[in-house]
């Protein structure tokens, strides 16, 4: 059966039509979900809220607030990071949250996350790292281990988080680790980075920067499949969603998107997130992209196993809508991100790390 | 409306260990299930007069009292609190089940109700005026409102100030008053009549008790109050009683401190604050007996 979250994501006014026990479910799912204040906008949009039951619409309204709250307080942190990267001559490209809240769009209405994901050249990292040093971030909970994994092979310097406002904040040199087999080019996803209006360079300030339309797809799907960390997966689908319903009217949208996964090597994640947000949420996909090539299509096999992981993995975790499955589906795949991630030598050789050194080390600091 | 008293014999337990026992809790219908023996003697002890929530399947917050399945539940049982099956806070001795119920619910409405501005402060009410009293734990809030709500006063809650966004008026949310230490001797002493929950020790804010709130307070649940004061309570012992006027940007700072969301709310947190503020007289009170300071709060409340 259906979940009740994925039916109103699909079509909010069917909101209208829910009994209190079935507005207590869906809420109860989109709150695990993390897609409250989402559901919220959704259901404004489709103009319903006034005909849910009162205590729903006030939950709905509870979200909103803090929704709202968050969006502001993005805001101020761009602007912040943004001063402290005053005079590097480096652009600011905000990716994900950060860039969906600056630039307005609908997929940033109601998504709470935690971090800010900026992306800045390679060649630039320990500058930006100094200045996000100087100005009160700091590296936290990593062990000379997790420092040097990170920098050796990640695509991303280790989290930073502000001494104060425990913000955090993810620099990226690019979107996927050196170590993956797909190597996307960062210097072109930052070759097509589009200013965000009302945010030009001014005195040593960077002008701020998101990533492309299509790129913005494209990352998404990279996160997506590559990430692996599924307890947010419905959440990031339906991210793609929004992006797909703002963007799609773009003129030669289907072909840029086509055309740019295929230069950035993202075929792949693609396939398998449009295959899965018009599957799951029916977000209108042409046939053409849905059929793929040869190249974003897996093999019958790897797909039959995929879709019955995805369609899984991608359902709110929360008990009612748990299978016997989905908590291995969630596990496998899990594995399946890092192992796309990292060539087997050196995956065995994190786990192993991860498993026994660092524990070890920690309980030798702790015994001194 | 059903209230849990009128709920035929065994019918709270087999709620409670079934599909779940709704309350209506002040604006909120809770939904609690859990078979520990303490959970369900407390209940029906400091519930007995709630109504029961509609029986629609809705309801606001979903809690579940559990034993968590490790070896510690034969050595040392434990009590897990499971906010709709997920648990918020780290397991706590068993014994505690019962105020653990009564912080996850402050927890579930404090993290998330955000058509109030909720400060931590407990709330009283004579002739429709409501009296604030935010204080930080140890100032004997809790004290001094037992004493009030025995003594002339309405109780809206100890725990929780709600105020509506909509139009400033303070929400009743009257639930049981948690007494900490002493002052659980010093009350029953004080109320020889008032129900309370048993004593349960070593929690991490000492040795708690539950006081049953007023059955007054529970029928008149749809009654909201318009602030008229708002008094910072310090318990001294010893002390003379002292009233002394708080300016009022000293008053909003020092309210704000105590709230919950002030700054999920943002601007709208500050409106309703400084139109708060603005509508109450706002006094630091010192006492060292409650004889004191019930005859503090008649003389504030008598007409001029």
């Amino acid at each position: 059966m259906t979940p009740l979250l994925i039916e109103a994501l699909r079509t909010p006014a069917a909101l209208a039509a829910f009994t209190p026990a079935q507005c207590d479910l869906v809420l109860r799912q989109a709150e695990r979900a993390q897609l409250l204040p989402s559901l919220h906008a959704r259901a404004r949009d489709a103009g319903v809220l006034e005909r849910l039951p009162a205590p729903a619409r006030r939950q709905l309204e509870w979200a909103r607030q803090q929704g709202e709250r968050h969006l502001q307080a993005v805001r101020w942190e761009v602007r912040q990071i943004r001063m402290a990267m005053a005079g590097l001559g480096v652009p600011l490209i905000l990716l994900k949250g950060g860039a969906y809240a600056m630039a307005g769009l609908a997929a940033a209405e109601g998504r709470i996350f935690s971090d800010i994901d900026i992306l800045v050249p390679r060649a630039a990292l320990a500058d930006v790292e100094s200045a996000l040093m100087l100005h009160g971030w700091a590296g936290v909970g990593h062990d000379d281990y997790d420092q040097h994994y990170y920098r050796r092979w990640m695509h991303e310097l280790p989290p930073m988080r502000h001494v104060w406002r425990e913000t955090v904040i993810d620099v990226h040199h690019a979107i996927l680790p050196s170590t993956a087999a797909a190597h996307p080019d960062a210097m072109l996803l930052r070759a097509a980075a589009e200013p965000l209006p009302g945010y030009p360079a001014s005195g040593s300030l960077p002008a701020v920067y998101t990533l492309g339309p299509v790129d913005m797809i494209l990352h998404s799907a990279t996160h997506l499949l590559y990430e692996s960390e599924f307890d947010h997966g419905l959440r990031n689908l339906v991210d793609i969603d929004r992006l797909l319903h703002e963007f799609s009217p773009l003129p030669g949208f289907w072909v840029r998107l086509t055309d740019r996964a295929a230069a950035l090597q993202l075929q792949r994640p693609l396939f398998y997130a449009l295959r899965h947000a018009a599957r799951l949420l029916h977000t209108p996909v042409p046939a053409a992209l849905l059929q793929g090539n040869d190249v974003a299509r897996p093999g019958p096999v790897v797909l039959a196993l995929m879709d019955a992981l995805l369609d899984r993995a991608l359902l709110p975790e929360h008990d009612s809508c748990d299978g016997p499955l989905s908590k291995l589906a969630r596990q496998m795949l899990y594995l399946r991100g890092n192992w796309l991630r990292m060539p087997p030598w050196l995956l065995a050789r994190h786990l192993f790390h991860k498993a026994l050194l660092t524990p070890l080390q920690a309980a030798r600091t702790r015994d001194v | 409306m059903l209230t849990v008293a009128q709920l035929p014999a065994g019918q709270l337990a087999a709620r409670l260990a079934g599909a779940g026992l709704t309350l209506q809790t002040g604006a909120f219908v809770t939904r609690l299930q859990s078979t520990i023996p303490s959970v369900v003697r407390g209940v029906a002890l400091m519930y007995a007069d709630y109504p029961l929530g509609p029986d629609d399947g809705y309801a606001d917050f979903h809690l579940r009292m559990v034993r968590p399945l490790n070896w510690r539940r034969w050595l040392r049982p434990q009590v897990q609190l499971l906010a709709d099956g997920l648990a918020p806070f780290k397991p706590l001795p068993l014994a505690q089940a019962y105020p653990m119920f009564e912080w996850g619910l402050n927890w579930c409405i404090s993290s998330r109700a955000h058509s109030y501005l909720m400060l931590h402060a407990a709330v009283v009410e004579k002739h429709g005026r409501a009296a604030i009293l935010p204080a930080p734990p140890g100032s004997g809030k809790s004290t001094l409102c037992a004493a009030l709500v025995h003594h002339g006063w309405r109780l809206l809650s100890d725990e929780l100030t709600m105020v509506r966004l909509e139009d400033g008026l303070i929400a009743p949310m009257p639930r049981p008053i948690s007494l900490k230490n002493g002052s659980i001797e010093l009350m029953r002493a004080a109320l020889p009549t008032a129900l309370f929950s048993p004593p349960v020790h070593d929690t991490n804010k000492g040795t708690v008790a539950h006081l049953r709130a007023p059955a007054d307070s529970i029928v008149r649940l749809d009654e909201a109050a318009r602030p008229a004061w708002i008094v910072f309570p310090r318990y001294e012992a010893g002390a003379a009683v002292e009233l002394q006027p708080v300016a009022k940007a000293r008053a909003h700072l020092r309210t704000a401190e105590n709230a919950f969301n002030y700054s999920v709310l943002a601007a709208r947190g500050f409106d309703a604050m400084a139109a708060l503020i603005e509508q109450s007289d706002c006094y630091d009170f010192r006492y060292s007996s409650l004889a004191d300071g019930i005859a503090t709060f008649e003389r504030l409340a008598a007409p001029p």
